[in-house]
């Protein structure tokens, strides 16, 4: 196929072709990002929290009329009345959960006049039932005593002296895996240290949708430490297939045994999970929507304009025709076209990718657009322009060696 | 006569338009999408970052306090967010500014007096009196209470119209008391249905929007309660165990709201706040020198961050989708006007102008503009909806239909349409006659 005489025809009628091409670089521009960021949405989304979610449901409770040290009993008595309700496996009390969107966190150091802490970690507050109730699988060591779980009073700083930390914590604090057994400093200063007795698989923390918290996502220490507060959490493990029924009953039960209390809210892992990916999914479907609709728009437009184009090129093509050219020739002239415009727009398209990703990395915190992107993204415009050219090329050709002589 | 000739330019362009229908349609679908979607995330990028009090936001400012010093700062420079309560108090004794107030979130329960009934949560914010007077609180009864109240620690409460609502139905709450964790309160002000979005004057701990408060009581009274705040806590190192360890610490988690309607106001007020960050330098208890900040609402909206990246990614997205419609658009619209080319042909041989065929194009143009717009109108409307509740805005401008927003969507689909419609125009014009007109 001759290449010289498609680009001089198609010099005679720029117009048309840098529409085509213009739109097909757009479109790719803006097909290569929205792909990107969809899949990285999806991945954000994807991340495991290391619990057995669907077992699992959180509900928080507020002691109305006690003190905060009261629930120096309060919490054990509760605990005790969920325990025992039916369809409930486990349950443990604590301040915050993996992607409960809020909570505590500090620094580890490994000396105790460190300026700047060795890692970042979230703190869970937790009791010896913490790991069999989320489902965690300690990796070395072992978990917490009953003996060893303390009152902390408010305003006390939290100074334990085991903790129970996650592996990649672990391994960020000590690189060469002697995790286990070290002693570590949190908090300020004068903090006395903290041995390190279980280190658990994996535990994600609570902040979602921040880079803040993104940094250390899977850095979390389990403290064995009764909170004494007015407000508490309690995570609870239904038995298979009884959460419903357990949390209804656990609600029932709770308020029968002490009716002052507010329980402001009771969430299953599946609602915890959508509330705190809301933003990404709403984003990676928003990104969906309008990578559809370009894609749609930019087909229509080829497919209108290149019938257009044929029309107006009828006589040319007839006398082609008459000349010996044969309906196969005049489908792969027009096909061969199109893939010269999607080149050109493909090649324009590809830079402006880049450069729209880039300016989103400076502007707003996001990665590098990997060429893969590029490379799929120049693969769906090249195939959208060669379907939607397909129509009016197949019509092309079908125009007969008569149209040369005829007037009209 | 120019009237009614436009007239007919209009029902030659909706006659063309109705010729080629899958044509008119593909036109009006890509101006009507791409419309759609740039309007829906204008519309969500105004409601997330408009100025929740325009008639006064050059003149609230929200101060930051360098409590850390060099080891506790970000790393662009910046002092925390909150303010610690020694710092904030000594810097609000020293009355620098018009009006001002603390302000920390803060929760209760509340006891129904019927035994019956279950105790519900209650959350709102701790405040000083004058408060009420720089936010422009809307009051349906009653008022704020007074300095004097401040003072002697009173248990006074405004509350808000949904907690009025639930507890007295449609009369007014003023006068009465309600029990708020175990306290009786007495209420001395209920206010209209009042919910500035974003929350500016508490954006330290949380994104700025959310429910309306139920409640507003004396910072003072909260404090001598020893009621620890509902919001953030940050601790640049451990501070010593106990209320008042903690309470005289560094740890920030407060907030100052300041009103300071002049620009001599302003000076005079960062002089004092950085003249007592001079003297604690002096005395030795802070280490190094003044690093405040004294910014205005919107500067303050903006340096919180209140309008999220998704937002502003949504919003270039989208326009981009536009500009690609547009040049659709635009190929479109040439070739349906080049196809008229006979038509065009005999016009401007029976002597129309070129300004003529300008004319009836451009007016095409526009009546595929207004159609787009019409469609990009109710594909906004309804993908507003979704799009705010995706970053959990309640905008009351929302609940009925914005003329404002009407007016922009068809105005701009208009506007675009005739701007993409001009090259095509040109080249219709640019027809000769003479080549029209022969038999080929």
């Amino acid at each position: 196929m001759h290449i010289a005489p498609i680009l001089n025809a198609l010099r005679r009628n720029k117009a048309g072709a840098i529409l085509i091409g213009l739109q097909l670089a757009l479109t790719l521009a803006i097909v290569c990002n929205a792909l990107f960021i969809i899949v990285q949405r999806l991945g954000y989304i994807g991340r495991e929290s290391g619990v057995d979610e669907a077992s699992l449901f959180v509900f928080r409770n507020v002691w109305v009329g006690h003190s905060e040290l009261d629930s120096s009993t309060l919490i054990p008595t509760d605990l005790a009345t969920i325990r025992a309700t039916p369809g409930v496996e486990d349950v443990y009390e604590t301040n915050s959960f993996p992607l409960s969107g809020g909570g505590w966190s500090t620094g580890l150091s490994l000396e105790q006049d460190q300026v700047k802490s060795t890692a970042q970690s979230t703190v869970y507050s937790a009791d010896e039932h913490a790991i069999e109730t989320l489902g965690v699988h300690l990796v070395s060591g072992r978990n917490f005593t009953a003996e060893e779980i303390t009152d902390l009073a408010p305003n006390h700083n939290v100074e334990p002296s085991v903790i129970i930390i996650t592996q990649d914590l672990a391994t960020k604090v000590f690189p060469d895996g002697s995790a286990l057994g070290k002693a570590v400093y949190m908090g300020g200063r004068t903090a006395p240290p903290s041995t390190i007795i279980g280190i658990v698989d994996r535990l994600q923390t609570p902040w979602v949708g921040n880079s803040w918290g993104d940094k250390f996502f899977l850095y979390s220490t389990l403290v064995p430490y009764r909170m004494l507060s007015t407000v508490g959490t309690f995570v609870v493990r239904a038995k298979p297939g009884q959460r419903d029924a357990a949390i209804k009953a656990v609600q029932e039960r709770l308020y029968a045994s002490d009716r002052l209390r507010i329980i402001p809210w009771v969430r299953s892992y599946g609602e915890i999970r959508a509330r705190a990916y809301k933003k990404d999914r709403g984003m990676a479907m928003l990104m969906s929507i309008v990578c559809t609709a370009l894609l749609l728009v930019t087909a229509a437009g080829i497919v209108g304009l290149a019938s257009f184009w044929v029309g107006q090129r009828h006589r040319q093509i007839g006398i082609r025709r008459a000349l010996g050219a044969t309906r196969n020739d005049i489908l792969r002239y027009f096909q061969t076209e199109n893939l010269l415009i999607a080149g050109a727009g493909i090649a324009v398209g590809a830079v402006a990718a880049v450069g729209l990703n880039i300016w989103l990395v400076t502007h707003y915190e996001m990665a590098r657009l990997s060429p893969l992107y590029v490379l799929t993204g120049a693969l769906i415009i090249l195939v959208l322009g060669q379907l939607a050219v397909l129509q009016p090329a197949l019509r092309a050709a079908r125009i007969p060696p008569i149209a040369a002589t005829r007037s009209v | 006569m120019d009237s009614s000739l436009n007239l007919y330019y209009v029902q030659l362009a909706i006659r063309s338009l109705r010729r080629n229908p899958f044509l008119t349609a593909l036109m009006v679908l890509a101006i009507g999408l791409g419309i759609g979607a740039s309007m829906t995330t204008y519309a969500a990028f105004r409601a997330v970052g408009s100025d929740p009090i325009p008639w006064k936001s050059h003149q609230l400012y929200m101060p930051q306090f360098d409590a850390w010093g060099p080891t506790g700062r970000s790393a662009d420079g910046e002092p925390p967010d909150a303010w610690d309560y020694d710092d904030a108090m000594n810097v609000l004794k020293l009355h620098a500014a018009k009006h001002q107030s603390p302000i920390s979130p803060i929760g209760f329960s509340v006891i129904p007096e019927d035994a019956s009934q279950k105790p519900s949560a209650v959350e709102g914010h701790a405040v000083g009196s004058e408060f009420f007077g720089m936010v422009d609180a809307p009051f349906r009864d009653g008022t704020g209470w007074s300095a004097a109240d401040d003072e002697t620690r009173a248990p006074v409460v405004v509350i808000g119209a949904k907690l009025n609502e639930k507890l007295f139905g449609k009369a007014s709450g003023v006068g009465k008391t309600i029990n708020l964790g175990g306290e009786a309160f007495r209420i001395v002000g209920v206010l209209k249905d009042w919910n500035p979005q974003p929350r500016y004057f508490d954006l330290a701990n949380t994104d700025g929007f959310g429910d309306p408060e139920d409640v507003f009581v004396p910072f003072n009274w909260v404090i001598d309660k020893q009621l620890r705040s509902h919001g953030n806590n940050n601790c640049n190192e451990a501070s010593p165990p106990g209320w008042d360890g903690w309470l005289h610490s560094t740890c920030v988690w407060m907030s100052v709201l300041v009103e300071l309607p002049a620009a001599a106001d302003v000076d005079t007020f960062r002089r004092a706040v950085d003249g007592y960050a001079a003297d604690q330098q002096t005395s030795g208890r802070l280490k190094w020198a003044p690093n405040n900040r004294l910014r205005d609402v919107p500067q303050w909206l903006e340096h919180m961050h209140v309008v999220p990246d998704e937002v502003r990614v949504l919003m270039l997205i989208a326009f981009s989708f536009l500009a690609v419609c547009l040049v659709n658009v635009v190929g479109l619209m040439l070739a349906k006007f080049l196809k008229r080319a006979p038509e065009i042909g005999v016009r401007r041989a029976l002597g129309a102008s070129k300004l003529e065929i300008y004319k009836q194009f451009l007016i095409e143009a526009a009546v595929v503009g207004l159609a787009g717009g019409v469609l990009g109108l109710l594909l906004t409307l309804i993908g507003q909806r979704g799009v705010l509740d995706l970053f959990d805005v309640q905008s009351d401008q929302l609940k009925h239909i914005d003329i404002s927003v009407v007016a922009i969507t068809l105005g701009v689909s208009l506007i675009v349409t005739v701007l993409a419609g001009f090259y095509p125009t040109v080249r219709a014009a640019s027809v000769r006659p003479a080549w029209q007109l022969k038999s080929n």
